[in-house]
């Protein structure tokens, strides 16, 4: 019982996924996060067998450090998906296989495209400009056939989003709550579903925090006269 | 004193050196001269042939070609393709050469098989010095006697242009020579290379440079090995192009440097390279 929706559009690629965890009929807890970022512009949204997703997706996550680590960048969106789906096709063929359906989303900086990912259980990869897993698949990628187009704004992207939600809200019997994010050149930023304007309150906090870092950085550049205490710390920390 | 830390490649003289692995930079000094020339457009790479000679049968090889053709290219003795968007110039015992070659090969095609993308060069740079020290630690073997050039492309860095020795360092360059008068040429380089250098004046640096590092006066295809590492203009992928013999003429013409073969023929059979190894240390 699980739903998560991937779109892409003209620069940047969204997210979301439902936040419930449980069993059967029951449903243990409504606020899981099952989204996982796993680099400065990659993250996967992850359903399946509980246990085996945390599990999966921590060693994804690990290995996608190391990566960066050993090599001083990450992954590009479309190394990391084949190495993931190739995790999945070795792990279908051992004695436990971990059953993870994921959709991997990512922003690559080297020529500014996204990329969005379908892949599941059996090592099944797609490149999707649009995508769900699990009960949305069922309802909601009519809805996203018919609203989606290629190059459409992040404004248009989450409307898009918010109409597959509906339609999932809609048609099945569960209640899911939802949480996202989106993915741009800058990284990725959380997406307030339930905000009036999700893509303007991203921008006021990026607004926010450029300032924030403008004033930092004049503070570090100001004369140490002014206040020779405080100059020598700020410096350090920009 | 120095014989008696010669023999073991892994112990240091008091003098607190490493005998083996200068021997082995000698060795590499005295090969065919590889040169190097990098631009914004592309780059350019040259090699000076030793083993040429009328009686050398080169009938079955193929000597160059453009994109998957310049995989074709195992005539040459100097200029690999390593990956699609990887090329080598080596100086060295060739020997050496080949085996690295062939591990630089697998490990560009193991990159390829787990993340479906080209190698990085510089990772591939490392895996290659990475190997390169392990001989000059652990015991019993000798270092490669190899030095080696690299010109590549990936979406990371763009062009990149490398140089590796036989201790397994290795660093990046604008442009770089190895091999027979490495320091002169590197002085010519430095005093012409500009950084807003196009890919043409990139070749032209590379070839004129070669040209006064090399005893013969003429160049030509019988002496010379020749590829650029450049972008397809429709596709943005990288393209290597090992040059064909008569491509590389044609070439020489064009910049004055020789490339006509009436005038070259005396100078290769003089220095008359391929009988002058004769044991398995030929450096080239």
């Amino acid at each position: 019982m699980e739903c998560s929706f991937g779109i892409t559009g003209k620069d940047y690629v969204l997210l979301a996924s439902d936040m419930s965890a449980g069993r059967s009929i029951l449903q243990f807890k409504s606020d899981e996060n099952k989204i996982k970022e796993l680099g400065p512009h990659l993250a996967m949204a992850y359903g399946g067998e509980p246990g085996d997703t945390n599990n999966f997706a921590d060693y994804i996550e690990r290995n996608m450090r190391l990566y960066h680590i050993r090599h001083h960048h990450a992954l590009l969106p479309h190394a990391a998906s084949s190495w993931i789906r190739r995790s999945l096709a070795d792990s279908i063929r051992s004695r436990r296989p971990y059953s993870v359906n994921l959709l991997l989303a990512g922003f690559d900086t080297t020529d500014d495209t996204p990329h969005l990912y379908w892949i599941d259980y059996l090592g099944t990869k797609a490149v999707v400009p649009y995508a769900a897993h699990g009960m949305g698949m069922h309802v909601s990628l009519s809805t996203m056939d018919k609203y989606w187009h290629p190059n459409q704004d992040r404004r248009d992207g989450v409307d898009v989003l918010k109409k597959a939600i509906a339609e999932a809200q809609h048609r099945l019997s569960i209640k899911f709550t939802f949480n996202a994010i989106i993915i741009d050149k800058d990284g990725i930023h959380t997406v307030d579903l339930a905000a009036e304007d999700p893509i303007g309150k991203i921008e006021a906090e990026k607004a926010a925090k450029a300032e924030a870092e403008a004033a930092a950085a004049a503070a570090a550049a100001a004369p140490p006269a002014a206040a020779p205490e405080a100059s020598a710390p700020v410096a350090a920390a920009a | 004193m120095a014989r008696r830390y010669d023999s073991r490649t892994t112990i240091f003289s008091p003098e607190g050196r490493l005998f083996q692995v200068e021997y082995a930079m000698e060795a590499i000094s005295h090969a065919g001269t590889v040169l190097a020339v990098l631009s914004k457009e592309g780059i350019a790479i040259a090699a000076e042939k030793k083993v040429t000679g009328k009686l050398l049968d080169l009938s079955l090889t193929t000597v160059g070609g453009e994109g998957s053709e310049a995989w074709m290219a195992g005539g040459g003795e100097k200029i690999f393709l390593l990956n699609n968007n990887i090329l080598t110039g080596l100086a060295g015992i060739t020997s050496d050469a080949n085996s690295l070659v062939n591990f630089a090969r697998n490990s560009a095609q193991r990159h390829l098989y787990s993340y479906d993308e080209d190698i990085p060069v510089e990772m591939l740079v490392q895996r290659l010095c990475d190997m390169k020290q392990g001989y000059t630690q652990y015991g019993g073997l000798r270092p490669f006697g190899v030095s080696l050039i690299y010109v590549g492309w990936d979406p990371l860095h763009g062009f990149q242009l490398y140089q590796s020795d036989p201790s397994g360092n290795y660093s990046g360059w604008k442009a770089t020579c190895i091999g027979a008068n490495h320091s002169s040429a590197a002085s010519l380089l430095k005093q012409d290379y500009k950084d807003d250098i196009t890919l043409e004046e990139a070749k032209s640096l590379c070839l004129k440079t070669m040209s006064k590092t090399m005893d013969s006066t003429k160049l030509s295809s019988e002496k010379l090995e020749f590829a650029t590492m450049t972008l397809h203009a429709d596709t943005k992928q990288p393209l290597a192009k090992i040059y064909r013999p008569a491509e590389l003429d044609e070439l020489l013409q064009q910049l004055e440097l020789g490339g006509t073969k009436e005038e070259t023929v005396g100078v290769g059979e003089g220095t008359g390279g391929g009988g002058s190894g004769g044991n398995i240390a030929v450096s080239t």
